[in-house]
């Protein structure tokens, strides 16, 4: 496989080309999250702030109230990917392995779900939510990230590949259904629980018109909400937006990170398995 | 008293009926090994034992006790499987002792008994690996030693050598007669491997397309077949089975006149069946000699295969569609197309008739 584009020098240029290109706009926004206020509007726009300062964070904590919504959505993500992983993986997993009646029907079924766009079910969902009074709570937010045909997809692809022979095994040593799925099943699916607990968080985290649709208060938004509702308010203040953008970016960004390990191995052990 | 009795066993997966009324009785101490063509039902069979699968109709028993109902881990069975199925994530040692954690034995009562396992199955230092770091023969110890630990009342082998080396599986064939006479628990093994059921099993069952087609310790099975299935089954290289039509059957034998136009005696009682019967004539490879014998068939070599110690050449006749197979101790390599006479004994003919029922042999 070696050959043709074979100078390491030129790939790797243009890896890091493009790698710089890619970073440039959140390299900006930290940048200027930093400015004095006013600062970002000069022409031509600086690269670097001339006087760096917290003062944005502050005022970003201070007056608006963010460090509420920062806890909102960390609350709501941390809440909706247990709750998602939670139904995800069991229903995944029955799926998969266990035999009852109309399985492979309703599976069917729930791929064929998959095709209906999510912004067509919101009007319908939001009326039936308003229906069971949920409109407004946290729980309303909470309940449509519950389960997903995607999620429940994947893990039940994943879960394929567990041996049944090892859960009969399981059941012969006398463990119930409860025991084999924490015992057996649940340590075989960790690749999958963490990828699928990324995604989770991150759909939550980064979602901004659902909450939008459901949350009237405004002591309940969530962070990208909030910076929607503060850059209404502040439309020049291009600082505070950034610091607020900066805010909500970073911490997923790190998260991400943190688990690349495990999550890219969760995306190769599929086909790759030992 | 019966370790395992089966009545009237079905089991149907959709609309495809597998096991098609099995009735079959294994005795306490009994090792017995389940043989039979692949897809005939071996596995669903020892499932539906095991209580992994349900019976559709029929009872099953186990140390006299109908335990249809009874959950797998309540019927005093263990299982090893083919694939080892060991779980990963756990030492040897927590696999093993999973089934022993789970029954509410105390700690020390079960490390007792997982360290005399390992002990007698010589994993005892791997005790803190993880499967992954076992050897394919090591992994199946440890998945026998976690049978062994729940002292059941029954073991259940589906293929457990099937997925080792050649050498390796002389060697746990070995270990696998020595463990059952040690623990004298009843063993039912299934397998496809005809050395492994004819030098482990007290009593073999050929099971053949859901049915079972002959229940007998191994020497039964090789001298008396009872049908032409179990004849061409039971034995390697397989039996030649020859068409022919019944001429004679008297006191002393019967006399067969084959397809290929040569008539040749049997050693055994086909009074039952009137002369002009069709029936097929049944010769091992091993009992036919080139120029020997009282019965004579002619035949020219197509090819042999050398294996040392014997010799396998196969053999065509004129107006005979299969091809003659011969085995002979000793090297000699028949040229291709020279002609011979090939020769074999009355009293090692087995002559089956129509339906494909064996007539009894004499002596
Ligand atoms: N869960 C199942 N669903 C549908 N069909 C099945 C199922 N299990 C087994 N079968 C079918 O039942 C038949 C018998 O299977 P079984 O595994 O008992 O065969 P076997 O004798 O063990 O074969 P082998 O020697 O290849 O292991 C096969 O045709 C198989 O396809
Ligand atoms: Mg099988």
């Amino acid at each position: 496989m070696k050959g043709r584009a074979s100078n390491p020098l030129v790939v790797n240029g243009a890896l890091i080309g493009l790698a710089l290109v890619a970073l440039f706009p959140l390299f900006w926004m930290i940048s200027v999250s930093l400015m004095q206020p006013g600062e970002a509007a000069d022409v031509p726009p600086p690269l670097l702030p001339s006087d760096p300062t917290f003062e944005n964070y502050l005022r970003l904590f201070g007056q608006t109230g963010m460090g509420r919504y920062f806890l909102n959505s960390l609350v709501l993500a941390v809440s909706a990917t247990a709750l998602s992983l939670f139904f995800n993986v069991t229903a995944g997993y029955a799926f998969a392995k266990l035999r009852f009646k109309g399985r492979d029907t309703i599976f069917r079924l729930l791929l064929a779900a998959l095709v209906i766009p999510a912004q067509v079910a919101m009007i319908p969902l939001f009326l039936m939510l308003k229906e069971m009074g949920l409109i407004n709570t946290y729980l309303g937010v909470l309940v449509p990230t519950m389960a997903n045909v995607f999620g429940i997809f994947l893990v039940r692809q994943y879960a394929l590949s567990v041996p049944t022979e090892m859960l009969e095994a399981a059941r012969l040593d006398g463990a119930g259904e409860i025991r084999i799925f924490a015992s057996i099943v649940l340590p075989a699916l960790r690749p999958i629980i963490v990828t699928l607990g990324i995604f989770a968080f991150l759909a939550s985290w980064n979602d901004f018109l659902w909450p939008l649709i459901v949350l009237i208060d405004d002591d309940m938004y969530t962070l990208p909400v909030a910076i929607a509702a503060l850059s209404r308010e502040h439309v020049q203040d291009a600082e505070l937006m950034m610091a607020g953008a900066v805010v909500t970016v970073l911490p997923v960004l790190f998260l991400f990170l943190g688990l690349q390990r495990f999550y890219l191995r969760g995306l190769l052990l599929g086909s790759v398995k030992g | 008293m019966t370790a395992v009795a089966l009545d009237s066993i079905r089991k149907s997966f959709g609309q495809t009926e597998i096991l098609k009324g099995l009735d079959l009785e294994v005795r306490p101490g009994e090792f017995m090994v389940f043989v039979g063509p692949s897809g005939c039902g071996k596995s669903t069979l020892l499932r539906v034992i095991a209580g992994l699968e349900e019976a559709d109709e029929g009872v099953v028993r186990i140390g006299g006790e109908r335990v249809n109902d009874t959950a797998p881990a309540k019927r005093g069975v263990a299982m090893v499987f083919q694939s080892y199925a060991l779980y990963p994530h756990m030492s040897v040692f927590e696999n093993m002792a999973f089934g022993l954690k789970l029954s509410g034995r105390s700690k020390a009562e079960t490390r007792q008994a997982v360290e005399a396992a390992a002990e007698a199955l010589g994993v005892s230092h791997l005790l803190e690996r993880k499967p992954r770091e076992l050897s394919g023969g090591e992994r199946q110890r440890v998945a026998i030693g976690r049978a062994i630990v729940r002292e059941p009342k029954v073991f259940l082998f589906d293929e457990p050598l099937s997925n080792l080396d050649a050498a390796l599986r002389v060697r746990m064939r070995y270990e696998f007669a020595r463990l059952h006479e040690r623990l004298k628990t009843t063993m039912i093994y299934v397998t496809h491997d005809q050395v492994e059921a004819m030098t482990l099993a007290d009593r073999i069952v050929v099971l053949n397309a859901g049915r079972i087609e002959q229940v007998g310790d191994p020497m039964t099975l090789y001298h008396h077949p009872a049908n032409l299935f179990v004849a061409g089954f039971i034995g390697s290289p397989s039996m030649n089975l020859l068409p022919g039509v019944l001429e004679a059957a008297d006191a002393d034998g019967a006399r067969v006149r084959l397809e290929t136009g040569e008539t040749v005696r049997a050693a055994v009682d086909a009074s039952a069946a009137a002369p002009g019967a069709a029936v097929t004539l049944g010769i091992r490879p091993e009992h036919a000699r080139i120029g020997e014998g009282e019965n004579r068939i002619t035949a020219r070599a197509r090819f042999a295969e050398l294996l040392g110690g014997t010799t396998v050449s196969y053999w065509e006749r004129e107006g005979a569609e299969a091809s003659f197979t011969l085995q002979a101790p000793g090297l000699h390599e028949p040229a291709p197309g020279e002609p011979a006479e090939l020769g074999f004994q009355a009293r090692d003919c087995h002559l089956f008739d129509a339906r494909g029922a064996a007539f009894m042999r004499k002596g």
